[in-house]
């Protein structure tokens, strides 16, 4: 069985913009630090996305003044042939607080943003395995593309 | 991959029913529908409700409801109770392959078959439902 985002438990949510000081928590709850916790790694993406506003966009999700949920995403002109096109490539939830609509409004901002930029299309990139976060996307409405990534170690 | 009759059938009324949102439908509304054999749906239906993905009310104007989760039974979770999911033809397996055509093959296969199982496992049935519903109105 899966698990797909839902409303169950409803929380008082704010959505803003990314704050430095907000790294920390960040690192606390997101998979790929806990992995591999790279402070420098977070400082990087705050400097590129978090600074212009324009084409980029780091949002953090706020609940009693804890920070619960981030979602960072990015407008990209002409990529492989693409018009230019929105793509969320990090969105992560605190573990304890999934299922509450976190990742559903930190979405929805991201579509706000994208189509005040004036794209029409979003993408993002999954693994096969990750079939929680497959499984959130596709309820929000999004199919395969009709790009495939290829990839070879070398 | 080739899904049997009795998925298909199974797929046809779990998202029939989920559709109608609780509201009871008999096998043969369900058969009329999709112009499918009453007796083969039957059998698809007690499947369906043993594994609690549908409830059933016996007697005059009995019928079937959905039952199961949305929000969390998959399309792979309903094809399972009545077929394994691989490519027809081709299964993994462990042991050596008996050359590199089969081991070459198999690695293609195989690509093939890990998308097709994230597709299934990914779509739940509120997402299908969401699907229907834009579907309907592209018609």
């Amino acid at each position: 069985m899966n698990v797909e985002q839902s409303q169950s438990t409803p929380l008082e949510l704010c959505i803003r913009s990314a704050a430095e000081t907000d790294l920390q928590a960040i690192m606390t709850f997101d998979e790929r630090s806990n992995k591999d916790a790279n402070p420098r790694y977070w400082q990087e993406m705050f400097a590129r996305y978090g600074a212009d506003e324009s084409k980029q966009l780091f949002l953090v999700c706020e609940s009693g003044h804890e920070i619960v949920g981030f979602i960072i995403g990015e407008v990209r002109d002409w990529e492989f042939g693409s018009n230019p096109c929105g793509w969320v490539f990090a969105l992560g939830v605190r573990p304890d607080i999934r299922l509450s609509g976190v990742a559903t409004q930190l979405y929805g901002a991201m579509c706000e943003f994208f189509r005040n930029a004036g794209v029409t299309k979003m993408r993002t990139m999954l693994a096969r395995q990750d079939i929680d976060s497959l499984s959130f996307f596709r309820s929000q409405g999004m199919m395969a593309g009709p790009y495939l990534q290829l990839e070879k170690d070398i | 991959m080739k899904l049997q009759q009795s998925t298909l059938l199974g797929l046809y009324a779990v998202l029939e029913l989920a559709k109608a949102d609780g509201e009871q439908l008999s096998a043969a509304d369900i058969a009329d529908k999709f112009d499918v054999s009453i007796n083969h749906l039957a059998k698809v239906l007690r499947i369906l409700v043993k594994a609690g993905q549908l409830q059933a009310a016996r007697g005059a104007g009995g019928g079937y409801r959905y039952s199961g989760s949305a929000k969390r039974t998959t399309l792979m979770d309903v094809i399972e109770l009545f077929e394994p999911v691989s490519i027809e033809g081709f299964e993994h397996r462990d042991a050596p392959y008996h050359s590199d055509v089969e081991a070459g093959l198999a690695v293609a296969l195989t690509e093939i078959s890990e998308m097709m199982q994230a597709t299934l496992r990914s779509i739940t049935i509120r997402t299908m439902l969401k699907i229907m519903e834009g579907t309907t109105r592209q018609r």
